[in-house]
């Protein structure tokens, strides 16, 4: 290549030397700036390879000199938040649960901490604002299927109801209807009978018939007035509240399946503080004794 | 000088397409040589374990709908991602995942650690019509599952075989026992001890969908949901370790 390179004559611009049938193409160079910058990000390239981890190798890859780690982080991240929330927690978990509403500030934030959990954690089931589902308990009122103390419920998030938890919450409604273990008939029967435990119009006769199968099946947990037994989650029936519904139909499902829900134990999710705080929190929306 | 002559480059196409192939060969090997090397790059953790039978059906259910399009399996080591999901998912975690689940969109929330979070009937209520657990959801039901027999066949003559040919260390005891363990996972009275001697003591036996006569997609979808995100044992894990580090 010669150092001189024609130029064109009507532009002025250097042209790159080539000619095709006469024509010629201008060698417009990149501008100045361009061109640095280009040069800049290259060497910026090298900057990023010596201090951040960038290539790999064979056992590994270069962790740079500023050995950056996503992980160590968002570690150092986290620990910072649980740091700042330490000092509360400690206080929380510290004090008797039962004694947490007599202080106002901690009061007020463990219901924080417990509406954030619940969200979170319990809401799926027992709704945004506690209001249950037919087959998930409303938490709202004050019928409690278990004891529903503040610390019965703290109790219930540790294990669980019919969880894997060792300890976890147990009972069993039978399947009267799909073990055979009533008649069809005895079935009609005492849901009549408990259609009048809960003074719903029921017919006299049927019912009559049923208080006896009811006597020999159902007072052992339910009671002989029918009002139910917390240490066995045994429901009351004599209320307006049903789990899986209180119309004749809903009860006879329920005396075919003896369904129970599952409440999964929250102690292998939370820490022990938080779960203080959703006791407080949930006991708060509608607490039994 | 290099400037100065890559016109002998430009016009001499040997030599050009020589130069072509040594830098688009330097790229592949930067991407390709590592993944030889990829058991260096999956933490040492305790726990995890190719999937039972009956999970590996159920994660052929989630695929076959399409449930990643919706859904990540995938908590990033973000401080709020760990404040609502948990711990970040591990490369370990998703070691025996082919295809991996990581997910590219969250519709709906992360599943990478939903396993014992919700009980079986609320998976199943909710599957079977989504807002009638979560009124303010927007994921489509899928009633069908219940009541549908899963492929036997399929999982054990195919499913596994295919996972096995990818990498997963089922062995043969596993391939041979698999219908057998497909069904005792999904039967509490069943006799479990091959299947939890095969795949630990942590296995959910369960009937899960609630309907014991017969083992459906239901069934093998809740069993897969259960285990996700809860086989590493994170109290034996210490994630600052310096291999661990990322």
């Amino acid at each position: 290549m010669s150092d001189k390179k024609p130029k064109d004559d009507i532009t002025g611009v250097e042209t790159t030397g080539h000619s095709w049938d006469g024509i010629t193409e201008l060698n417009n160079p990149l501008p100045r700036w361009w061109v640095l910058t280009f040069y800049a990000c290259i060497a910026w390239a090298v900057v990023y390879w010596i201090a951040m981890p960038a290539w790999p190798t064979l056992s590994g890859h270069t962790k740079g000199v500023l050995a950056m780690s996503d992980r160590k982080q968002v570690d150092e991240e986290v620990a910072k938040l649980v740091s700042s929330r330490a000092p509360q927690f400690a206080q929380l978990h510290a004090t008797p649960i039962e004694m947490v509403s007599k202080n106002k500030e901690l009061f007020q934030f463990a219901q924080e901490s417990g509406r954030v959990a619940f969200a979170q954690n319990c809401s799926t089931c027992h709704g945004a604002g506690g209001q249950g589902a037919k087959g998930y308990p409303s938490l709202v009122d004050d019928v409690w299927l278990w004891d529903g103390s503040i610390q019965g419920i703290r109790s219930t998030l540790q294990t669980g109801i019919r969880s894997e938890h060792p300890e976890a919450r147990y009972s069993q409604m039978p399947s009267y209807g799909r073990d055979k273990l009533l008649e069809p008939q005895q079935i009609a029967d005492v849901t009549q009978y408990v259609l009048t435990l809960s003074r719903q119009p029921a017919d006299a006769k049927a019912a009559a018939r049923g208080a006896q199968v009811f006597a020999t099946n159902c007072v052992a947990c339910h009671g002989a007035e029918g009002k139910g037994d917390q240490t066995q989650g045994a429901p009351n029936l004599t209320d307006q509240e049903w789990l899986y519904g209180g119309t004749a139909q809903e009860i006879t499902t329920q005396l075919n399946l003896g369904r129970g829900g599952v409440m999964p134990t929250m102690s292998q999710r939370l820490d022990p503080a938080t779960l203080d705080a959703l006791a407080v929190y949930v006991h708060s929306l509608g607490g039994g004794t | 000088m290099l400037f100065k002559n890559h016109g002998i480059i430009e016009r001499n196409s040997m030599i050009l397409l020589v130069g072509i192939l040594l830098v688009v060969s330097i790229g592949g090997i930067v991407q390709i040589a590592p993944l030889f090397r990829i058991e260096q790059t999956i933490e040492k953790v305790d726990g995890v374990r190719p999937y039972t039978p009956l999970e590996l059906a159920g994660r052929g259910i989630y695929v076959r709908e399409g449930c990643y399009s919706c859904h990540s399996q995938m908590i990033r080591p973000l401080r709020d991602e760990i404040e609502r999901y948990g711990h970040y998912s591990l490369a370990a975690e998703s070691m025996y995942d082919h295809p991996f689940q990581w997910g590219s969109k969250r519709t709906g929330p992360d599943l990478a650690r939903v396993g014992a979070k919700y009980s079986d009937a609320w998976h199943v209520q909710h599957l079977i019509n989504p807002r009638s657990v979560v009124p303010e959801s927007i994921m489509p039901p899928y009633a069908f599952l219940e009541g549908r027999e899963i492929g036997i066949k399929d999982v054990v003559d195919k499913h596994i075989v295919a996972q096995v040919r990818v990498g997963v260390p089922y062995t043969q005891a596993d391939i041979d026992n698999a219908k057998t363990d497909l069904l005792a996972q999904a039967d509490p009275n069943a006799d479990s001890e091959g299947l939890q001697a095969r795949y630990g003591g942590k296995v959910n036996v369960r009937d899960f969908d609630g309907d014991p006569s017969k083992v459906t997609e239901m069934d093998a979808l809740v069993a897969y949901l259960q285990v996700l995100g809860t086989m590493v044992d994170f109290k034996t894990y210490e994630p600052t370790k310096a291999e661990n580090l990322r």
